[in-house]
């Protein structure tokens, strides 16, 4: 470990308030000053089945879920009626706390509701021996019976905080404080006595353990906010007054937060019949003047292929997000995957002219949701976020003051009525919107309802009337016209090393690229091979279309070998970094992830150090390693 | 100047105004009904007075969606089936604009099918027009979601075992609050008509019969057909709901065997169109969005919300 981090997890059956009481305990110990990371683990169905947050809490920045955890909360299952009750999903009985067991490390702590598991159910986890083994500290309470002296069976899980309050030395005022801004009357007075009770309880035991809350202090009020409101608060700060969706997780919480908040801001939402219609609707309002976007998942984004192939085609600015889960088909809806980026590339027919980012977290998600309006409104054309289930509902603290941000009222490339009297007519009066010279390839536009401006937009390739034209020559202007924004495009994004991040020592034996999510873990991973006496340096990569080659290219030639880390099982991003680039196919090795579970930094750190002894194993079964073709 | 000085300009507007000039001939066949509506269309906005700039038309694919490339007002030609989520986005992004989509039926009635119950239901300020000549012209004669029962083409070469879809019927079952068919061969109500749909308030939709002379010589041209509003035979209350589709019922039937009956069927006035009813919530501006954009007046800063979180 190079930082002192705590990982607190709870675990239950959804339904249990596993949600909102995680991030409350984020919230409670980023007030305390620390730097907190949630990672998030749900099946796909509303209520029941097994389920867990951790939240991991750290005197440093905390840049991935880390290895492991050290502290269980395993709250019963709220469908167990009693004991005796075979629970919602089945009799597991012990699930919260038999699957979690495996992964805490040694002298972590285990607090399991004694009120909803009998001693002989205990008795067959084993659980005195294993604790033995690993120094592990058993707190057998009953959560339930306090939950219901002073409230409900569901305020287990304040009970449960109460007595993780006490055994990390946590001062419960700040659960107090959090649970009187979310609640009222009854209720919030039940709780605090829920709360009170199972914190003075607990304050009476013999500890045996040595765990305890980092000390921290961060720097200026924080806010706990994860990818999808990263996403909305750019888009809304960069003028975004337009979306239209259908759900589908996990782009759902993104279309919420928008759908929520725009009508405030002067923005119309609209979620409409499905996902081919909502890019439609986006095109409209963007035709119109707006600026709008719209999203969706894998499945959602497949039936977007049309509506993009007719923003490319028609020069119609929009900004897509596609929220990343294992595919194909509806694959694992509620787990993260990279599995869609030559899906996000190459969909839709022809010669596609797009511009894709993939975040690594929320303030990227925040600056490259600018950044994609900014690039699709200048140059006329879609851009994409890719991101994916782990970044959308990991929350982590980002300083409220990085969101102190000027907006950005400007609408682009479309002419004011006076400048469209200046610009180029046909004799019969319509305006030239699509004429050929113009600089960096772009048209200036006009917008239905100005004077001077009226004109046809088209999905045919038209000439510069906006008329249908098959002409040859004019067909290969258009398209090189419509490629020619390429090259201003990388030059613009080109420097800004949100997009293309390098980490670690300049001098590095070996590499890592990662891109999207994963590079924080990554980059938490190269810390720990350095402090260890590696030389390792990594790439992350937000950037991808336009690709970062020279960057890449450089990254690449300053290392005896690069590992590409992803999470999808045909290395589809080290594929594109040999398209581009059309060579290293020696120098590349993969290490592949796609079980369902993000990348954890010991896999990686694994990796680096096999592949420096010259072994070329997967570190473990849940990840695979696919060697450098020149192996 | 203002942002949007084309709209609501007071002033005579003449048809020939709605000539691109631009593009100088139609593609479509001599003889195609297509024309008709193209010519309805230039009338009735003349009729009520909308200028070119103030007017965007959203067609999708086929023969009857080049209609804006000869209709020279603002105009957007997009994808198979797709005019209407685009035309709604318009509208709702700017409700001072007329918003006019157009299609064929294989587009509106065939792969738009969805987007046609739902804009109608939604009740949308706008007018649809789909030309429905019962089969699928550009693509050179295959059977469309209109053509007849045993109607034989290359792709359904034993005949069409398919009973046509009844587009009054389903317009008016979904929400739309002014249904109305006309014929290319009856320009005087076919432009009245397109007028009347324009000018209401809430989801018009037009089933306008044009011939197509060169893949469906078979299909009737649509004459003689009855308007059955100047007609003693047929009377109904077009603001009924049950009323009209009764009537409606009829005439879907009819059409198959050989009497076209053309007018309006539903009118229904004083139903907020959807775009009026999210004002009414708060959840949409009455101003153009693009407007704010060109005044850059205040603007709301997400570190507002941002807060709730700390």
């Amino acid at each position: 470990m190079t930082q002192d981090d705590l990982v607190w997890r709870i675990a239950g059956g959804s339904g249990d308030g596993i949600d909102s009481t995680s991030r409350n305990f984020a919230k409670a110990l980023m007030r305390a000053g620390l730097h907190v990371f949630t990672h998030r683990h749900y099946p796909s169905r509303i209520r029941g089945g097994h389920t867990y947050v951790e939240v991991r809490a750290s005197d440093e920045p905390v840049r991935s879920r880390g290895d492991g955890y050290n502290v269980l909360l395993a709250l019963g299952d709220s469908f167990a009626r009693s004991t005796e009750d075979e629970a919602y999903y089945g009799n597991e009985k012990l699930k919260p706390l038999a699957e979690n067991l495996d992964e805490l490390r040694e002298g972590g702590i285990v607090i399991y509701d004694e009120g909803m598991l009998d001693e002989d159910d205990v008795a067959d986890l084993d659980l005195e021996t294993r604790a033995e083994e690993n120094d592990w500290h058993l707190y057998p309470t009953d959560l339930r019976g306090i939950a219901r002296e002073h409230g409900r069976d569901v305020m287990r899980n304040t009970a449960g905080v109460g007595v993780t309050a006490a055994l990390l030395g946590i001062d419960p005022s700040y659960f107090e404080t959090l649970m009187g801004e979310s609640m009222d009357g009854d209720i919030l007075d039940a709780n605090l006595d829920v709360l009170s009770d199972a914190y003075e309880q607990t304050q009476e035991w013999e500890f045996t353990h040595d765990l305890e809350v980092p000390d921290g202090e961060t720097e200026g009020e924080q806010a706990l906010l994860n990818g999808s409101q990263g996403i909305a608060y750019g888009a809304i700060d960069e003028g975004c007054r337009f979306i239209a969706g259908y759900p589908m997780t996990p782009w759902t919480e993104v279309f919420s937060i928008m759908s929520k908040h725009l009508p405030k801001v002067g923005g119309i939402a609209e979620q409409v019949e499905d996902e081919i219609a909502a890019a439609a609707l986006a095109l409209g309002a963007s035709h119109t003047g707006a600026k709008a976007m719209s999203g969706s998942s894998g499945g959602g984004f497949s039936l977007m292929s049309e509506p993009l192939g007719l923003a490319e085609m028609s020069e119609t600015p929009v900004v897509l997000l596609e929220a990343q889960r294992a595919g194909p088909s509806t694959g694992m809806p509620t787990k993260p995957e990279q599995s869609d980026l030559e899906h996000v590339l190459y969909t839709s027919q022809g010669d596609s002219t797009r511009v894709v980012f993939a975040p690594a977290n929320a303030e990227e998600c925040y600056e490259q949701t600018r950044r994609a309006f900014e690039v699709a409104y200048e140059y006329q054309l879609p851009a994409i976020i890719m991101y994916d289930q782990k970044l959308e509902g990991e929350l982590r603290n980002v300083p409220v003051e990085f969101f102190d941000r000027e907006t950005h009222p400007d609408p682009g490339t479309i002419l004011s009525e006076d400048e469209i009297a200046e610009a180029a007519h046909h004799a019969s009066g319509t305006f030239a919107r699509f004429k050929r010279d113009a600089e960096k390839g772009i048209s200036p536009r006009s917008v239905p309802g100005q004077k001077g401006g009226r004109h046809l937009t088209s999905g045919n390739e038209t000439n510069e009337w906006g008329h249908i034209c098959e002409d040859p020559e004019n067909r290969k202007d258009q398209v090189d016209r419509r490629f020619s924004k390429f090259e201003h495009i990388a030059e613009d994004l080109a420097g800004d090393e949100s997009l293309v991040t390098r980490h670690g020592p300049a001098d590095a034996d070996y590499g890592v690229i990662t891109w999207g999510s994963q590079q924080g873990t990554v980059f938490e991973a190269v810390d720990r091979l350095n402090a260890d006496g590696q030389s390792v340096a990594a790439l992350g990569v937000s950037q991808i279309k336009p690709f970062p080659a020279p960057e890449i290219e450089a990254f690449i030639e300053g290392v005896d070998e690069v590992v590409v880390v992803e999470m999808n099982a045909s290395g589809q991003f080290k594929g594109l970094v040999q398209k581009e680039l059309g060579a290293y196919g020696e120098k590349l090795s993969s290490l592949l992830k796609y079980n369902g579970n993000p990348f954890e930094p010991r896999e990686i750190v694994e990796a680096v150090e096999n592949t420096a002894a010259g072994d070329r194993d997967a570190p473990d079964d849940a990840t695979t390693f696919v060697p450098a073709t020149g192996d | 100047m203002s942002t949007f000085s084309a709209i609501d300009q007071d002033r005579e507007i003449d048809r020939e105004e709605f000539t691109p000039g631009v593009e100088p001939q139609p593609t479509w066949c001599p003889g195609c009904g297509d024309f008709a509506v193209l010519k309805a269309l230039k009338g009735a906005m003349a009729d009520i007075g909308r200028s070119p700039e103030e007017v965007l038309t959203v067609t999708g694919i086929g023969c009857s969606s080049k209609l804006n490339s000869y209709f020279g007002s603002y105009g957007f030609h997009t994808i198979h089936g797709r005019p209407l989520p685009v035309a709604r986005a318009a509208k709702l992004a700017n409700p001072d604009l007329e918003v006019v989509a157009a299609g064929g039926d294989g587009d509106g009635y065939g792969i738009g099918a969805n987007h046609f119950l739902h804009s109608a239901r939604e009740n949308h300020d706008m007018t649809y027009i789909v030309f429905n000549n019962e089969i699928f012209g550009l693509t050179k004669g295959q059977t469309s979601p209109t053509s007849p029962m045993g109607h034989t083409s290359k792709t359904q070469p034993s005949g069409n075992a398919k009973s046509p879809i009844r587009p009054l019927s389903l317009a008016l079952t979904a929400g739309a609050t002014y249904v109305a068919r006309t014929a290319a061969t009856n320009p005087r109500q076919a432009q009245e008509i397109v007028a009347e749909a324009i000018e209401h308030d809430g989801f018009a939709h037009i089933d306008f019969l044009t011939q197509c002379p060169t893949w469906n010589k078979d299909a009737k041209s649509y004459v003689p057909y009855t308007d059955v509003q100047d007609s003693d035979e047929y009377d109904f209350d077009v603001s009924d709901h049950g009323e009209a589709n009764a009537m409606m019922r009829t005439v879907e039937d009819k059409l198959y065997e050989g009497e076209i009956l053309t007018g309006r069927f539903y009118v229904e006035d004083g139903r907020p169109s959807y775009g009026q009813k999210k004002r009414e919530q708060g959840e949409m501006p009455a101003e153009p969005l693009a407007q704010r954009y060109f005044e850059d007046g205040e603007w709301e800063r997400s570190i507002d919300f941002v807060k709730k979180h700390t």
